[in-house]
Order: structure tokens, then C-alpha cells, then sequence
């Protein structure tokens, strides 16, 4: 749905060129809610605005639903435009229109009959759950009934493609997920594809079906959420992880030299059903290891249980080694540390 | 010092005020009609990325200057062939709209240019994105959004040309600033210009009253 190729944006500054986007290659299929994760100053934000083209990318292409966005002109452009709508971290709604005017306001763009406005805006305003408050000026309203009203005016025009550019980051957590929700019921009900920005993991760990990872204007990792989320493979995938997680890096856990006798660190990751299993305490009779949980974590990826644990097996090498592949013949992931 | 208010006409005292009243109403509106749209012009190409448009911001700018740093009483001179052409005369009431309307375009043009700035980029960028051309972006969004701006610039605008049309009464221009320094100022008639004065400064401030209850009733932030 939307395919980046090689882009590249550099900006001129007084002193120095800077690289915001070097050479990045982005693909969005349909229908699925794709993230990009970065840093501030990562170039995600560079990354969202050229897909719409509010930044005109210095090199590459932009396609988006098989339109290379990139050869058109003004005009077509701006017919293009109705079908990627956009929300923003402040808003951006007309401070001097009501609830209800904001929301037409795609649809007076584009001349529609005003009988098939209010039918279109009526049933957006219940959708988002903002009846009563659509004669209402933006001023009068909470941060997170804006963001739903910016979630309305977006989707007026029946758009194929909604971006999101850090549509949360100004909210507080429980109006984030609320917000959150949102986007993955209409992600469900209009078959609409997401893009969004964030920095924030736990936007990521809660809608998204995939993941990118950006990083000094290049994606350095990507795949599905529970696989970057699970096994992170570069440095500032892990270090977003760990902090969301508020749990040290496992990586970097400092531990007491113990004097148990022979003892092995291993990382188990169930996923799915499996997590609420009892299968490491089966599998530990079976085999006489005795285990410490050092670290853990159990918790949803859209939805989907998933349980990290960190522990140290204690017993003899061979029944150690003997667990480890009775685990891993169950299915589960089992790193083995050091 | 005796101050005999009899000695004042006041039918011509009437007169003045309707006259300046419509010098008022007349430049005004043309005021609006040329400032409008060159200040929508300052602002588009002060923020334009083209070449050109860059260049045009340079000159009109220039111009604009140079038109706002003119002293009045030397424009409504300079001017007198040029309104002459327009009205057929260069004295009175018809006389002075032309300089008025000269005099005062450029400097509502960047009160409007600064009332456009005023607007939040977020939301003119958020039209963009929604596929909004560049004049629906105008009409629907800046001078909507930048309404409040725009009344208190014209209300500004408006002040400022009642002590221009004082101004014109060195020329001949009629209304009350004329009768204040024909009278009062060269034939020391000093009711006629307390008079006149004090109907000026009632007329200011209602004008700005008007101005400010417009601009509170049309703010939404």
C-alpha cells in the first residue's frame, strides 16, 4: 500500500547539510498497522511527512496504493491527498470552527451536497464518541476528544491510508489507550492501513502488526512486533524495550558470583497460549533441575499473550542441557546466556 | 479664558462630522479591498520556498515600506494629479480618499500579514495534507483562523485614518479636522476646536469599542 524507495532528504542548513533520511526502503502492505520507533532527531517525523508529501524528499520515490506520488503534479497531488488522511500530536484542528465544521471540513474541500455531509459527520461523531459536544469550539475540549475529532476529520474522506504522527505523545496514558483503541477498531472495521510515528513501545506493542526501528535516518531493524519485541537484534531496539519494560537489560544483568555448583542462564520467551501453561514446572520434575527466576515478564503484543522469563538452572550439566531441548521440543524460545 | 460655545455653527459642525464620517466609510472599504489581498500576497511569499516568490516578497515589501514611511501631508501633495485623474477633483471629501485609501492600504497589508503569521502552521499544513489548493487554504482556513487579527487590524487601520483625515484639512480636505484648524487654528476660534476635537476623540473611542467587542466575539481560543 505504501512502498518508499531509496529516499533520501537532506536539509541545508546554514553551516552544513543534514541527512534526515539516508536511502530508506519502507513497505506498508494493506490493511496492516505498521510502526516506526526512533528517537527524536531519528528522522521519523521526516520519514511520515513525505509519504503525503508535505516534505518533498531531496531523492526517491513515494508510491502509495500504486500511485508514485512523487511524479505528480500539484493538482493531482492534492487528489491524491484525499485518500492518505492524517492526524497530528497537536491537533492541528480550525480553532474557529465547531466539532461538527472540523470534521465536514474534508468534504467542503471537495463540494459535497451538505445533506450527505451531515450524514457522513453524524455517523463519524458517534463513532468516536463525541454527539453531544459536535457545536462545541475545539478550545472547550480535552486533549483526547480533539485527537478523536482529529480521528473524525480523518476519516471523512474514506481515506485507504491514515498516518499518524505521534497521535498520542500529547495525551496522558489511560487517553492514549483509549486513543489506541480507537485506531485498532477502525483499523478492524474500514480494512484501513496505519502508519504511524511514535516513540513510545508500548504504541507499538499494543496495535501494531510490524515494526521498524529508525535510527540516524535509516531503518536498522524490522518484522512483526512480536518477533523485534521478543528477540530485538540491534542496540536501540533493545534499549527502547528495556526501558518500556522499566526491567534492567537483561543483557547487562550484574549477578552475584553464586557457589551452587554448576549453573546455566537461559532467556525463555512463550508466546501465545502457552504462556499461562505450566511448562517449565512439568518439564523441571521430569528432568530434577532446580531453576531461579533472575528476571520476568508477562504481557500482551495486540493482544496476544506473551511471558519473557530470565532463569538460572541449577543441577548437573546433563540435566540442564536435557530441560533446555525438552523446552525448546515445546515450542519455546530458549536462549542460552553468557 | 472665555470660552463662548454660541459662536459655534452647528449645522457646519454636522456637516464635518458626516463628512468625515464618509471619508471614514469610503477609504475604508477600499482600504479593505486593496490591503486584503496584498497582505495575503505578503504572507504567501514570505513563507514561499520558490525563487520567485522570494523576489516578489522583496520588492512589494519595499514598496510597502516606502508607502508607509511617507509623511501623509506630503502624499495627499504628491498625489494631487493622480486623485485629480481618479475623482476629477483633488480638494474635499472625494479629494482625500484617494491619498487616505494610498496612504493607509500598505500599512493594513501588514497588519494583515501579521495577523496571517498569527495562524498556526500545524493547521494550515493539516489543509495541505487533506489535499486543500492554495486558495481554498485562504478561504478556509487563514482568514477564518486569523478573523479575530484581521477586525483588530482594521479597527487600528481605522483609528489611524481619523488623525489622516484631520491631516487632509491642510489641504482642503473637509470634515472635522478641517474645520478645527480653519477655525480654530487660524482664526483662533477655540470652541470650534475643542468642539472638534472632542467629537474626534468620542469617535475613536467608539470605533475601537466596536473593534474590540467584534474581536472578543469572534475569538474562540
Amino acid at each position: 500500500m505504501i512502498e518508499l524507495k531509496q529516499l533520501t532528504k537532506t536539509y541545508k542548513t546554514r553551516n552544513k547539510p543534514t541527512t534526515a533520511l539516508a536511502n530508506l526502503n519502507l513497505s506498508v502492505q494493506k490493511g496492516e498497522i505498521f510502526g516506526v520507533i526512533g528517537h527524536s532527531g531519528a528522522g521519523k517525523s521526516t520519514l511520515i511527512r513525505c509519504i503525503n508529501l508535505l516534505e518533498r524528499p531531496t531523492s526517491g520515490e513515494v508510491w502509495v496504493g500504486g500511485v508514485n506520488l512523487t511524479s505528480l503534479g500539484q493538482k493531482e497531488l492534492q487528489i491524491q491527498r484525499r485518500k492518505i488522511s492524517m492526524i497530528f500530536q497537536h491537533f492541528n484542528l480550525l480553532s474557529s470552527s465547531t466539532v461538527y465544521d472540523n470534521i465536514a471540513f474534508p468534504l467542503t474541500l471537495i463540494r459535497t451536497p451538505n445533506s450527505t455531509i451531515k450524514a457522513k459527520v453524524m455517523e463519524l461523531l458517534s463513532l468516536v464518541g463525541l454527539e453531544e459536544h459536535k457545536d462545541k469550539y475545539p478550545a472547550q475540549l480535552s486533549g483526547g476528544q480533539k485527537q478523536r475529532v482529529g480521528i473524525a476529520r480523518a476519516l471523512a474522506s474514506d481515506p485507504d491510508v491514515l498516518l499518524c504522527d505521534e497521535a498520542t505523545s500529547a495525551l496522558d496514558p489511560q487517553t492514549t489507550d483509549s486513543i489506541l483503541n480507537l485506531l485498532l477498531d477502525i483499523n478492524k472495521r474500514f480494512k484501513l492501513t496505519i502508519l504511524l510515528i511514535t516513540h513510545e513501545m508500548h504504541v507499538i506493542q499494543n496495535i501494531c502488526d510490524r515494526v521498524a526501528v529508525i535510527h540516524d535516518g535509516d531503518i536498522v531493524e524490522q518484522g512483526p512486533v512480536a518477533q523485534v519485541f521478543l528477540k530485538p537484534q540491534h542496540a536501540v531496539t533493545r534499549e527502547f524495550i528495556y526501558r518500556e519494560s522499566s526491567g534492567q537489560n537483561a543483557y547487562n544483568l550484574i549477578l552475584p558470583n553464586s557457589n551452587k555448583g554448576f549453573t546455566q542462564r537461559v532467556k525463555i520467551t512463550f508466546l501465545g497460549e502457552q504462556t499461562y501453561d505450566s511448562v517449565l514446572s512439568q518439564i523441571v520434575r521430569e528432568t530434577g533441575v532446580n531453576f531461579a527466576i533472575l528476571q520476568g515478564t508477562i504481557s500482551t503484543i495486540k493482544q496476544v499473550p506473551y511471558g519473557q522469563l530470565l532463569v538460572s538452572f541449577e543441577g548437573d550439566p546433563a540435566g540442564i542441557d536435557q530441560t533446555i531441548s525438552k523446552l525448546r521440543a515445546r515450542n519455546l524460545d530458549v536462549e542460552v546466556m553468557n | 479664558m472665555n470660552l463662548d460655545f454660541s459662536l459655534i455653527d452647528w449645522e457646519e459642525m454636522g456637516q464635518a462630522c458626516l463628512d468625515t464620517l464618509q471619508m471614514l466609510g469610503y477609504s475604508a472599504v477600499f482600504i479593505f479591498i486593496l490591503g486584503l489581498p496584498l497582505g495575503i500576497i505578503l504572507f504567501l511569499s514570505s513563507r514561499s520556498k520558490l525563487t520567485v516568490m522570494k523576489w516578489m516578497y522583496g520588492v512589494l515589501s519595499f514598496v510597502v515600506n516606502i508607502l508607509r514611511s511617507l509623511p501623509f501631508i506630503i502624499l495627499i501633495v504628491a498625489m494631487i494629479p493622480l486623485t485629480r485623474s481618479i475623482m476629477g477633483v483633488s480638494y474635499g471629501v472625494e479629494g482625500t480618499i484617494p491619498p487616505l485609501v494610498i496612504g493607509a492600504a500598505p500599512f493594513f497589508a501588514r497588519l494583515v500579514e501579521t495577523a496571517l503569521r498569527e495562524v498556526d502552521r500545524g493547521v494550515i499544513e493539516a489543509a495541505h495534507a487533506m489535499g486543500a489548493s492554495t486558495f481554498q487554504v485562504i478561504r478556509k482556513v487563514l482568514l477564518p483562523e486569523a478573523l479575530p487579527g484581521l477586525i483588530a487590524g482594521m479597527t487600528i487601520t481605522v483609528v489611524t485614518l481619523v488623525s489622516y483625515t484631520a491631516m487632509a484639512g491642510m489641504v482642503g480636505g473637509g470634515g472635522l479636522g478641517d474645520l478645527a484648524i480653519r477655525y480654530g487654528y487660524q482664526r483662533y476660534e477655540k470652541e470650534v476646536m475643542i468642539v472638534s476635537v472632542l467629537i474626534i476623540i468620542v469617535m475613536v473611542q467608539l470605533l475601537q469599542m466596536l473593534g474590540d467587542r467584534l474581536v472578543t466575539h469572534f475569538t474562540r481560543k
